[in-house]
């Protein structure tokens, strides 16, 4: 009915929070550029900012798709109240019982995929620098 | 079917970004994450309509599976255009750049 309104609202927290990493990872390495040695050494690691923008990409694409698919079923209408399921009282507590629990169940497995991912990316990275480490 | 066709566009997608070296230049990482946080958000829907029916979410009619079907294949598409989207508002390549320097 409106489940994918959970990992939108993830989705705009997970936006601000990449905005800010962004912002803050600029501000450090401005003077690290200007002094022009440590560039290389920056790029070897994977930035917050970057990890974010995965879980942007992942939360963004998810909601795009399902608002379409909600929009396909009749259960979005590009008026408001928006949510059919707002018009009736009986079906406003069903959305929010789905919103609860196959919303969340959405934002938790999209989040822990995203959580393997970045983890799995640390270890590749790792390995890489332990290979290449060694060859030097 | 509609969770069957954008995982199986998700794997697709990422079997392209694996293998092309122009990843970064077509962000193909992009539209990749765009298919998976779909399937991922669809599988916990199936996960939950599956809890509830049980056997009987495979019972559906033919006009059902085609409508989904059709569901799927129109969710491809949009996750196409909104990956185009992003691709030519970010411009990697610089394309719309040197257009209009020449210009």
């Amino acid at each position: 009915m409106a489940c994918f309104v959970v990992p939108a609202v993830e989705a705009v927290a997970v936006t601000a929070a990449y905005l800010a990493a962004k912002k803050h990872e600029q501000k450090i390495s401005a003077p690290k550029l200007a002094n022009g040695n440590d560039a290389p050494k920056a790029e070897a690691n994977i930035t917050w900012s970057k990890r974010l923008s995965w879980l942007m990409g992942l939360l963004w694409g998810g909601v795009l798709l399902l608002a379409f698919e909600h929009f396909w079923h009749g259960e979005v209408v590009p008026f408001p109240p928006f949510l059919t399921a707002m018009a009736d009282p009986e079906d406003t507590a069903e959305m929010l019982h789905e919103m609860a629990t196959v919303g969340v169940s959405m934002a938790i497995s999209v989040t822990a995929f995203w959580g393997i991912i970045c983890a799995a990316a640390q270890a590749k990275l790792a390995s890489v620098k332990k290979a290449l480490s060694q060859e030097v | 079917m509609t969770l069957l066709i954008t995982i199986i566009a998700a794997i697709c997608a990422t079997v392209v970004w694996y293998s092309c070296d122009k990843r970064d230049s077509y962000k193909l990482g992009t539209l990749s994450l765009i298919y998976w946080g779909a399937s991922l958000m669809w599988l916990m829907d199936f996960v939950f309509e599956y809890a509830e029916l049980k056997t009987e979410y495979f019972n559906q009619s033919f006009a059902d599976i085609l409508n989904d079907s059709l569901l799927g294949v129109t969710v491809v598409a949009i996750g196409l255009i909104a990956w185009l989207a992003i691709l030519l508002i970010k411009d990697p390549k610089g394309v719309f750049k040197a257009k209009f320097r020449k210009q």
